[in-house]
C-alpha cells in the first residue's frame, strides 16, 4: 500500500512537473518531448488505479501518434523561436491570475464535494473497485453492445479527421510530371513506333 | 496513505489549469496552445477514469476511450489547418490570424 502510495506521488509529481514544462519551455520541440513524458505517467497513474486498457490506448494513440505528428509539423514548419516568446511575460499576470482563481474554484468545489457530499464519501470510502473480469474484457463487453453505435459514430469521426487533414493539406503542384496510366495503355502501335525502311549502304 | 478519488481529481485539476495558463501565455504560437488542449484533455480523461474506477462501473472508460478519439482526430485537422496556414502566410502567430475580422 505504501509503494502504491509512492508511486501515485511519483507518477503524479512528473505528469505535473512535464505539464508546466509544456507551457513555459522555449522551444516548442522540448514542449512535445514533455507532452510525451506527460503521456506516459499518465498512462502509469492508469494502470496503477487499474485502467489497463486506456492505459495502452493512450501511450499507442497520443504518444504514437498524436505527439509524434506535433512533432513532425513543429519540425517542418520554419518558425523564429524568439519572435514566438514575445508577449509571455506581458500576458503573465494575467494568465496566472486566471489560473489561481480557476484553480481555487476548482480545489473549493473538490473540497465541498469532499465534505459535503454523500457519494464522494461513499466512493472515497470504498476505494477502488476490483471487478470480477479484468479492465478490457469489460470495456469490450459493453463497448460492442451496448455502445456499438458510440463506437461507429467514433469510426466515422476518424474518417472525417482522416478524409479532411487529406484535403487539406493536397496541394496540385505545376510543372510536376506524372504517370499518366491511361495514356500508356491507350498507346497504339501506329502512334508508339514507325517502320522506316533503310536503303542498303544509304542511311537513314 | 491510501490514494482516494480526491487525489487523481487534484493530479486532474492542476493539469487542466496548467492547460488553460498556457492558452493564456503561449499568445503567439499555435502549436503550443494545441497540446495545452491536448493537456487538457488528459486532465478530463484522468477525471472520467478515475470516477469509473471509484464507481465500479465501466462505461467511464468507454466514454474516456470516445474522447481520446476526439481529441486525435482534433489534432490531426488542427495541424492540418496550421500547414496550409503556414503555407499561406509563412507564420502562426495567433495575432496576426485575423483575416477573417470585418
Amino acid at each position: 500500500m505504501l509503494l502504491q502510495a509512492l508511486a501515485f506521488y511519483v507518477f503524479a509529481a512528473v505528469t505535473v512537473a512535464s505539464g508546466a514544462m509544456v507551457v513555459v519551455s522555449r522551444n516548442p520541440v522540448y514542449s512535445v518531448l514533455f507532452l510525451i513524458l506527460a503521456f506516459f505517467n499518465a498512462a502509469a497513474l492508469f494502470v496503477l488505479i487499474g485502467a489497463e486498457f486506456i492505459a495502452m490506448i493512450l501511450v499507442i494513440v497520443y504518444v504514437g501518434a498524436v505527439a509524434v505528428l506535433f512533432l513532425f509539423v513543429v519540425m517542418m514548419l520554419d518558425i523564429n523561436l524568439v519572435e514566438l516568446r514575445e508577449g509571455f511575460l506581458k500576458y503573465l499576470p494575467v494568465g496566472a491570475m486566471i489560473g489561481v482563481v480557476l484553480f481555487a474554484e476548482i480545489l473549493l468545489g473538490l473540497g465541498v464535494l469532499g465534505a459535503g457530499s454523500a457519494t464522494m464519501t461513499a466512493l472515497n470510502k470504498q476505494g477502488a473497485q476490483v471487478l470480477a473480469i479484468d479492465n478490457t474484457r469489460a470495456i469490450g463487453r459493453v463497448l460492442y453492445t451496448q455502445y456499438f453505435y458510440l463506437f461507429q459514430v467514433a469510426g466515422i469521426v476518424l474518417l472525417v479527421a482522416m478524409i479532411g487533414a487529406i484535403v487539406l493539406t493536397l496541394r496540385t503542384r505545376p510543372g510536376v510530371r506524372r504517370q499518366k496510366v491511361g495514356d500508356q495503355i491507350n498507346r497504339t502501335k501506329e502512334e508508339a513506333m514507325t517502320v522506316v525502311k533503310v536503303p542498303t549502304r544509304g542511311g537513314v | 496513505m491510501t490514494i482516494g478519488l480526491g487525489h487523481y481529481l487534484t493530479v486532474a485539476s492542476v493539469l487542466f489549469t496548467l492547460g488553460i495558463l498556457g492558452i493564456f501565455l503561449n499568445r503567439k504560437n499555435v502549436i503550443v496552445i494545441l497540446m495545452c488542449v491536448e493537456l487538457m484533455l488528459l486532465a478530463v480523461n484522468i477525471n472520467l477514469v478515475a470516477f469509473s474506477i471509484f464507481e465500479g462501473n465501466v462505461v467511464g472508460q468507454v466514454f474516456a476511450m470516445l474522447v481520446l478519439t476526439v481529441a486525435a482526430a482534433e489534432a490531426a485537422i488542427g495541424l492540418a489547418i496550421l500547414v496550409v496556414y503556414f503555407r499561406i502566410r509563412g507564420t502562426i502567430a495567433v495575432e496576426d490570424i485575423n483575416a477573417m475580422k470585418g
